[in-house]
Formats: C-alpha cells, sequence, structure tokens
C-alpha cells in the first residue's frame, strides 16, 4: 500500500515539476509547483513525518507560493512570447548564457553523483520509532538545544534579507539617489 | 469489513452531510436575523416560516445558466470554485464534535467523533485555509475583469495578514495545552476551577486567554472574508468582488465554501476556547449538544455582527492587523509562555 501511494505521489512530483518548467503561461507554473509541494508533504506523511508535511504545505505551498503568484499577477507577464528572442527584456547576451549553460552542467554532474551515493547506500524503511523522533517534541527539542545556533543564525538572515528588501523597494526624496552620489 | 470501520465511515459521512446541510440552513438563518435585526419579515413564502427558502434557492442556482467570460482562463475559472469548496470541507476533517462514542452501547470500542483524528490537527487546519487563498486568487485573476482580480488581491492580502495574528492566538493554547490535536486540547478544558473555594468556573481557554480569543474571533471574521471585513465583496466599490463573473453553481459553490468555513471557524473557536462538548448538565455521551450549541451562538454572534456593524475601510483593516491585533498576538503569547514556564506546566 505505501508503495502505491509512494508511486504515485513521486509521478505527480515528478510531472509537476518538469511542467513547471515547460509552461508558456507564469501562472500555471506557480500552480504547478504548488502541485509538486503537495505531493512532496505526501511523501512526509509516507515517512510517518506529518509535522514535516504540514509545515511544508503551510510554509512552502502556503506562504512563500501565495507571493509568488502576488507577483506573477501584479507583473501581469500573461504569456512568455516564443520566438523573438532578441525582444526580450531580460536578453542577458551570449556570454552570460555560456555562464548558465556551464553552472546546469556542474548541477546536473553533482546531481548524478549525489543520487549515485545514494543508491549505494542502503534504504531504512520508516520504522516504529519514526513517528516519536519526527514528534513536535522531538523537532522542537532538536531545533532549539542541538541547531540553536543555526536556527538563530537563519532567523537573523532572514532579517538582513528583509531590511535589504525594505531598503530597495524605498524611494525616499530625501534620500540621495545614485546619480547625486 | 470491521463494525468500527463501518462507523468511522458513517461518522465521515455524516460530517460531510451536515456540513453540506449546514450551508443552507445557515443562508435561511442570515437572512432570517437579518430581517429580524432591520424589522423586517423576511423569507416567508416557501414552507411554514420559509423554511423551504434553501431549497428554492438551491433548485434556482441549479437551473440557472452557466456564464463564463470570453476571455476568461477556463481551466482556472472552473478549478477556483473547487478549490474553494474542498478546502472548506477538509478543514473540518479534523475537527472533533463530540466525546469518543459508542453510539449508546451498539459498539464494543468507541469511535472519535471526527472525521480523522491527526496528532497535528491544528497545524491541518491552518494549512488547509491558507490553500483556500489560492481558490480566491485564482477566481479574482482567471475572471479576467478587474472587479474580479481587484476582490482577489484584497481578500488574499487581508488572508495573509491576518493569518500571522490567527496563528499566534493559535499558539498561545497549544501552549498551554501541550498538544497540537483538537481532541487532546478538548480534553484539557475538562473539569471546574473553584473560585474562592465554591464557585465553580469550568476550565475553559476563555477564561485564560480572554485576548486570545479575541484576537482568534476577530482574525476568524477576516479569514472568512465576513463583514465588518467582507472587502473582497464590497458591494459598492467592486459589484461582488472575487465571483462577480461566477453564476449558477459555481456562485453557489463560493457561497457555500463562505458558510462552511464560518462553521468551521466556529467549530475550532469552541473546540479551543470554550471547551468544546464539556459542559454542565448533560452527560459526556451527550456531549455533542453542548458543542452544536456553542457553534449556534457562535455563528450566530458572527451573523449579528454583520448586520450590526458598518465595513470597515480597507486602509483601517490593514492598520488594524498590523499595528493592533499582530502586536497584540504576540504580546499574549509571549505573556502566557512566561506564565507557563513560571507556572512549570
Amino acid at each position: 500500500m505505501d508503495a502505491v501511494f509512494f508511486w504515485m505521489f513521486a509521478a505527480v512530483m515528478v510531472v509537476a515539476s518538469l511542467l513547471v518548467v515547460g509552461q508558456r503561461n507564469p501562472m500555471y507554473s506557480v500552480l504547478l509547483l504548488i502541485v509538486s509541494f503537495a505531493a512532496l508533504s505526501g511523501l512526509y506523511v509516507l515517512l510517518n513525518a506529518p509535522f514535516m508535511a504540514v509545515v511544508q504545505i503551510i510554509i512552502y505551498a502556503g506562504a512563500i507560493m501565495v507571493l509568488f503568484l502576488f507577483v506573477v499577477m501584479l507583473l501581469n507577464v500573461r504569456t512568455e512570447e516564443d520566438g523573438a528572442e532578441t525582444h526580450r527584456p531580460f536578453d542577458i547576451g551570449p556570454g552570460p548564457r555560456r555562464f548558465g549553460a556551464g553552472l546546469a552542467v556542474v548541477l546536473a554532474v553533482q546531481l548524478i553523483w549525489a543520487l549515485r551515493r545514494i543508491a549505494e547506500a542502503p534504504f531504512v524503511p520508516a520504522g516504529p520509532d519514526a513517528a516519536a523522533q519526527t514528534s513536535v517534541y522531538a523537532i522542537g527539542l532538536r531545533l532549539f538545544r542541538e541547531y540553536a545556533f543555526a536556527f538563530e543564525a537563519t532567523s537573523v538572515l532572514i532579517l538582513v534579507a528583509m531590511v535589504g528588501a525594505v531598503i530597495l523597494a524605498r524611494r525616499d526624496p530625501h534620500l540621495p539617489t545614485r546619480k547625486e552620489q | 469489513m470491521s463494525a468500527a470501520l463501518i462507523a468511522q465511515l458513517v461518522v465521515i459521512g455524516f460530517t460531510f452531510f451536515m456540513l453540506l446541510n449546514s450551508a443552507a440552513v445557515l443562508v435561511l438563518m442570515e437572512r432570517k436575523v437579518a430581517a429580524f435585526i432591520q424589522q423586517r419579515l423576511g423569507p416567508y413564502r416557501v414552507g411554514p416560516w420559509g423554511a423551504m427558502q434553501p431549497l428554492a434557492d438551491i433548485i434556482k442556482l441549479m437551473m440557472k445558466e452557466e456564464l463564463r467570460p470570453k476571455s476568461a482562463d477556463t481551466f482556472l475559472f472552473y478549478l477556483a470554485p473547487i478549490l474553494c469548496a474542498t478546502a472548506a470541507f477538509a478543514a473540518f476533517a479534523v475537527v472533533p464534535f463530540g466525546a469518543d462514542t459508542t453510539f449508546f452501547g451498539l459498539l464494543d470500542e468507541p469511535v472519535k467523533l471526527m472525521a480523522t483524528d491527526v496528532n497535528v490537527g491544528l497545524l491541518v487546519i491552518f494549512a488547509i485555509t491558507s490553500m483556500g487563498v489560492y481558490g480566491i486568487v485564482l477566481a479574482g485573476w482567471a475572471s479576467n475583469s478587474k472587479y474580479s482580480l481587484l476582490g482577489g488581491l484584497r481578500s488574499s492580502a487581508q488572508m495573509i495578514s491576518y493569518e500571522l495574528s490567527y496563528g499566534l492566538s493559535l499558539a498561545a493554547v497549544i501552549m498551554l495545552a501541550g498538544t497540537l490535536s483538537l481532541r487532546e486540547v478538548v480534553d484539557a478544558q475538562a473539569g471546574y476551577w473553584h473560585l474562592f473555594g465554591v464557585l465553580p468556573i469550568p476550565k475553559w481557554y476563555i477564561f485564560l486567554q480572554p485576548l486570545g480569543f479575541f484576537i482568534f474571533m476577530t482574525a476568524g471574521v477576516a479569514e472568512t472574508n465576513r463583514a465588518p471585513f467582507d472587502f473582497p465583496e464590497a458591494e459598492q466599490e467592486l459589484v461582488a468582488g472575487y465571483h462577480t463573473e461566477y453564476s449558477s453553481m459555481t456562485f453557489a459553490l463560493f457561497f457555500m465554501a463562505e458558510y462552511i468555513n464560518m462553521v468551521t471557524v466556529s467549530a475550532v473557536s469552541v473546540n479551543l476556547f470554550l471547551g468544546g462538548w464539556h459542559g454542565p448538565f448533560l452527560p459526556e455521551y451527550l456531549g455533542w449538544m453542548w458543542f452544536l450549541l456553542k457553534v449556534f451562538a457562535l455563528v450566530f454572534f458572527y451573523i449579528w455582527m454583520r448586520w450590526t456593524l458598518p465595513r470597515y475601510r480597507y486602509d483601517h483593516l490593514m492598520e488594524f492587523g498590523w499595528k493592533w491585533l499582530l502586536p497584540a498576538a504576540t504580546l499574549n503569547l509571549l505573556v502566557t509562555a512566561g506564565v507557563v514556564i513560571w507556572m512549570g506546566w
């Protein structure tokens, strides 16, 4: 039974993720990404980690994707025009494009290497104690004892990002613009 | 099939059926209460006391023509109401509405009076509610109409803003109860405190968390897009907001989702703050009567509020959410945390 669900969720996830890249309409890309996240949350449930599953939905599918959706809706990019490559606003020229292609190759190599390593390691199915390990209590203890520093550092990082975003988006007439400096 | 499984399926089917009915009954209730408040009669032609009005409404909605704007995105246009209604139904799946019961001795082992018992139930409700936002946003976008888009944007901005206070007021209760399961939260509220040694006060969290209850209810009104926070549908400005372009059953789905959401928010706040099915006089196995009574009272409160208070201005709503409700919820959470640690609960 678990195996059936695993393959179902996995298939939905892979297909949805592929379609995210293949869509011409960014709105559909965002929605397919949500589908992919939902399937991932299903996988967490199969791994006896309901807390992770729900948090995955709340944070990724709920909070972050709503912001994505907002950006797509407000920018009103209806469809990505095909063909007319030279008229694209984000045309970056051949040099950066080659650099990007190189990065993609590096990523692919890394992925293959990582997947091979996983294939070598024995697969340990979620045992009866998995529920205890993934309970909110256990996760809370781990997060605030063993990984307290990482946790706090992340929150500082998010604060920095937030302040940065505010400064970038702000158009205060009293602040000197770049030209005046 | 074992008896327990059949009983569980009956409970699930019953929950679904009652939610479906609650939407119809609430429409009648809303119209009757509104009429009472405005010194009118309300619906009275269909059946005695207008009691058959919901049935007539349903037939009317089903007979109406299904319209779709020419430039709408067909797939998303029809997906949106389905998402909304599904999220509304799904959220109730983890809400318990009575103590474990054997159906008056019919079963050997008691079944839980809830569709499914998840040990992170509260978070599940929270997650599904946040999925419901997509239905509204998509309806606004896919209709390809300015009223719908503005309504959808407003609604989602409002829901996202109030979700924070909603979650923080939940967190305070979670800390007091020490569990994320709604059933266990209710069980933690059984029994009485004795004020001055005599006066019994039920151990409901509303007495420990009055501010939390207020925040939860306010955020709940905003989450369900009800007056005085019904900006998505502000008729005077936006015709009908995100469902302007919808007709017939697609409109009915949005309408139904709104009422079911109202029931869910009321049921959750009854479970969190008002002791769920615990109450005086009635034995434990009849606790669901208390539960229904409390939910009914809260729903009545919602309707009462809608027909009494005028709509806020949109910037006031945002200011209230971010500058008052969120700090208050944070303070409430911190104080609760401090007390919980200090008292060593």
